[in-house]
């Protein structure tokens, strides 16, 4: 394991501007963190901490307002997010960095087992053989064979969670962002995804994660950072609680 | 006539401007030039640009044949035979293929092959084969000059996938020296292949559409086909398979004429280049293929 | 994966236009016809890469030049300025405005597929669907009337129309039919670059995502580089990688399309995604 992160983020801060509004939402404010193959750095911190901001930010879904997210890649080369053109993001997304959200967006009618070997797919990897892939992943995941033919559009939440887990497991990323990726499933799913977690990290991905459950930080967490909410932004939460 | 009508009916600038015109057609094998059309007196589209053509072309030591669908006899070329022969004294006409220096015709080419020193002139209702697939003339110009026939093949494809053969019986769209495709006017698939690398340079007037093209002698003429649906002319066989026999004559290789005998109501066929027939009915040594029937 | 297009200031302005077309239209001044000349400036100053496999979005309301830059790579309409670099599969490049007509048709023929909304603008409702599928055949070059039956069939069938319906006039076809006839026919010359002007606008709900699903299909078995015109933002999150938003002619944001959808910078942009279901 080398010393140098994966991941070294350097006084990351994102606001929102709301041309509409007149104002300026604080959300993610000076955030320092590495983040290192075969570890798992846990975010933690109150609501409004902007704990999901850190990783759209890294993910690129929200454009940093200030900071440096520097990404050592694949052939060892620094590459900063906050900056890097588009084109390098998507190639990023498409073989290094997986992001599993708390939403699961699919095409209408495909199958959960294609949904799940999507990654696969783009990666080049021969159809039959990701379909097999994603098969196993969702037999260990717990889901219900039954399902794996029809489209996820209609699955409960911790069904769908499931599917979105095994989509950004697949093609085991080099760095892997969690947004409480257990957050809808029952105990005894959840250790099973827990296990799953835990292997890809064995085998060297680096993971950025946010947890619901403080047991599963206590378990799973080699490194916690402790973000704390933006001193103006309660008037902010106080309308959207 | 007044002494003072010109040779040839048109006006010297006229025929010089059709003189020209034939030129760059034949400097531009299969390509549509556009001339002034002169009123002639009589109605478009009875071969008024054939016979500018042949009026700007003939001296008076030329030998004239005037044929319409392989007859010499029918009203159309009666009539322009004479109109020629009234407005250019002294020159001579015949029905003999052979004997003909300059030759109109319409809808035919004469079975005989034609020589070097033979020019055959061909009377033209629509030239330009796009008119079918572009109604702008604009854009027809523009597909021409890109040699883009892609819509006249579609032409051709739905042709195939309705009635597995192509169907279009007469003014077959043929390609001159691998570029520009031409209606070769209404003469039958038959003719087609006489076009290429014919000994005798064939003009094509369009009164009407003003316009003159040309087939200069030796030059490639390949009708429009699939590389894997080979063209094919008239099919003359009867029932049996064997080739069917002109009536009259015999000859077992030539165009025919589908007739119903009017007193047996017999159906009968007969060469469609009457001087064709006549000659192989005078000789006595018939080439291969005829017989007496 | 290689670059397949580099646009760069591309202009488009209809009417007699004058100096003060740039200064005094787009967003800024809520209008796109210039109050002097009244010359309607439909694109200015658009650029972008595209490279191999991806799709890119162009997202707007009507009006605000987003058909334009299409119809100018296409050559439907010739640009009044700029630039566009197309590198096809061996890397040569193509400067595709200062290309004579034959050329460009040429390209258009052999390397780029269009599928416009209205099927009549891409399809010829006089001949079958396989005669229309064969016209683009025959335009490249391929002369076999066994080759062009098949390869339609194949066509066909990758695209979920039946076979059988083949020697039909599209006429007799449902609208999604027609879409996917007219994407067969798109396909045909297995194109480096596929544009996509509101091909699911209309169509029912199911039909739509059906359509969607084959786009994507596409792209991932042949790695079409394409570029889909629309003012769906549904359409545009499943399809597109990247997307440029566009108003009054100017490209007013552009950007990773989730970044555009869960992190608008513009105002307009905000209020569009804002409003948007």
């Amino acid at each position: 394991m080398t010393l140098e992160p994966i991941l070294h983020i350097e006084n990351y801060s994102k606001h929102f501007d709301l041309h509409e509004q007149g104002t300026q939402i604080p959300s993610s404010h000076n955030v320092s963190l590495n983040v290192y193959s075969g570890r798992l750095t846990a975010l933690v911190g109150p609501t409004g901490a902007g704990k999901s901001t850190v990783l759209k930010g890294v993910y690129r879904t929200y454009l940093p307002s200030t900071g440096r997210l520097l990404y050592r890649n694949g052939s060892n080369h620094l590459i900063d997010l906050a900056q890097a053109d588009e084109h390098q993001i998507l190639a990023l997304r498409k073989t290094e960095i997986s992001f599993v959200t708390q939403f699961l967006h699919a095409l209408p009618r495909q199958a959960t087992e294609d949904v799940v070997a999507q990654p696969l797919f783009q990666r080049g990897v021969d159809r039959e053989e990701s379909r097999e892939k994603a098969r196993t992943l969702l037999a260990a995941m717990n889901l219900p064979e039954r399902l794996w033919g029809i489209s996820p559009a209609t699955f409960s939440g911790g069904e769908k969670q499931r599917v979105n887990l095994a989509r950004g497991l697949i093609a085991k990323p080099r760095l892997l962002l969690l947004d409480e990726p257990t957050a809808s499933l029952d105990k005894k799913t959840s250790e099973r995804v827990v296990r799953l977690i835990e292997q890809l990290k064995d085998e060297g991905t680096a993971i950025l994660a946010i947890f619901h459950h403080p047991e599963l930080i206590a378990r799973m967490a080699d490194q916690v950072i402790e973000l704390e909410a933006p001193c103006d932004n309660t008037q902010f939460l106080a309308e959207v609680c | 006539m007044s002494s003072v009508q010109s040779f040839g009916y048109l006006d010297e600038y006229a025929k010089k401007e059709v003189r020209r015109s034939a030129l760059k057609a034949v400097a531009i094998p299969g390509y549509q030039v556009p001339y002034s059309s002169r009123e002639m007196p009589m109605g478009r589209g009875f071969g008024t640009g054939g016979l500018q053509l042949t009026l700007s072309l003939i001296g008076s030591q030329e030998t004239l044949k005037v044929i319409d669908q392989g007859s010499d006899d029918s009203v159309n070329a009666v009539n322009l035979r004479s109109f020629i022969e009234m407005t250019c004294p002294g020159i001579d006409t015949t029905t003999k293929t052979a004997e003909a220096s300059l030759i109109q015709s319409r809808h035919r080419i004469p079975e005989q092959p034609l020589r070097e020193d033979q020019i055959i002139v061909l009377q033209v209702p629509y030239p330009d084969p796009l008119v079918l697939v572009e109604p702008s003339e604009d854009k027809r110009k523009q597909m021409h000059g890109e040699m883009d026939y892609s819509r006249l093949l579609v032409k051709l494809y739905e042709d195939m996938v309705r009635f597995d053969e192509i169907t279009i019986s007469h003014r077959y769209p043929t390609r001159i020296n691998g570029q520009y495709v031409l209606d070769p006017s209404p003469i039958p698939r038959w003719d087609v292949p006489k076009m290429n690398h014919s000994n005798a340079l064939i003009l094509f007037g369009a009164g009407r559409e003003k316009k003159i093209y040309a087939v200069p002698p030796y030059t490639d003429a390949e009708p429009l086909v699939f590389s894997d649906v080979p063209f094919r002319v008239e099919d003359f066989s009867d029932a049996s398979g064997g080739r069917r026999a002109c009536r009259i004559c015999g000859c077992r290789s030539s165009f025919l004429d589908e007739y119903s005998d009017s007193r047996t109501g017999e159906t009968v066929y007969q060469c469609s280049d009457a001087d064709w027939c006549e000659e192989l009915s005078q000789s006595t040594e018939k080439p291969a293929g005829v017989s007496n029937a | 994966m290689h670059k397949v297009l580099n646009v760069s200031s591309l202009s488009k302005v209809y009417g007699p236009g004058c100096s003060d077309c740039f200064t005094l239209t787009g967003p800024q001044h809520d209008t796109n016809i210039c109050p002097r000349c009244k010359s309607v400036v439909a694109a200015h100053n658009v650029s972008f890469d595209l490279y191999q496999g991806e799709i890119l979005g162009i997202m707007g309301e009507s009006g605000s030049g987003k058909s334009t830059a299409v119809k100018c790579l296409y050559f439907d309409e010739p640009p009044s300025s700029g630039r566009a670099m197309f590198f096809d599969a061996t890397g040569k490049q193509h400067d595709l405005f200062s290309m004579n007509a034959a050329r460009q048709r040429w390209l258009a023929n052999h390397h780029f597929g269009m599928v416009y909304q209205n099927p009549h603008l891409g399809l010829n409702f006089g001949i079958t669907a396989g005669g229309n599928i064969a016209e683009r055949l025959l335009m490249s070059e391929v002369d076999s009337y066994t080759e062009i039956r098949s390869r339609a069939k194949e066509l066909l069938t990758r695209t979920e129309v039946l076979t059988e319906r083949m020697d039909e006039l599209p006429k007799n076809f449902s609208g999604g039919m027609q879409q996917r006839v007219q994407i067969a026919k798109a396909l045909a010359t297995q194109p480096n670059l596929l544009f996509l002007d509101e091909v699911t606008t209309g169509l029912d709900l199911s039909v739509q995502a059906a359509i969607l699903d084959l786009i994507l299909e596409i792209q991932q078995e042949m790695t079409t580089a394409m570029i889909v015109v629309t003012h769906d933002l549904g359409v545009i999150r499943l399809l597109a990688g990247r997307t440029l938003v566009m108003k009054y002619g100017r490209v007013i944001e552009s950007g990773l399309t989730d970044q555009i959808l869960e992190d608008p910078q513009h105002a307009y942009t905000q209020r569009l995604v804002a409003s948007a279901l």
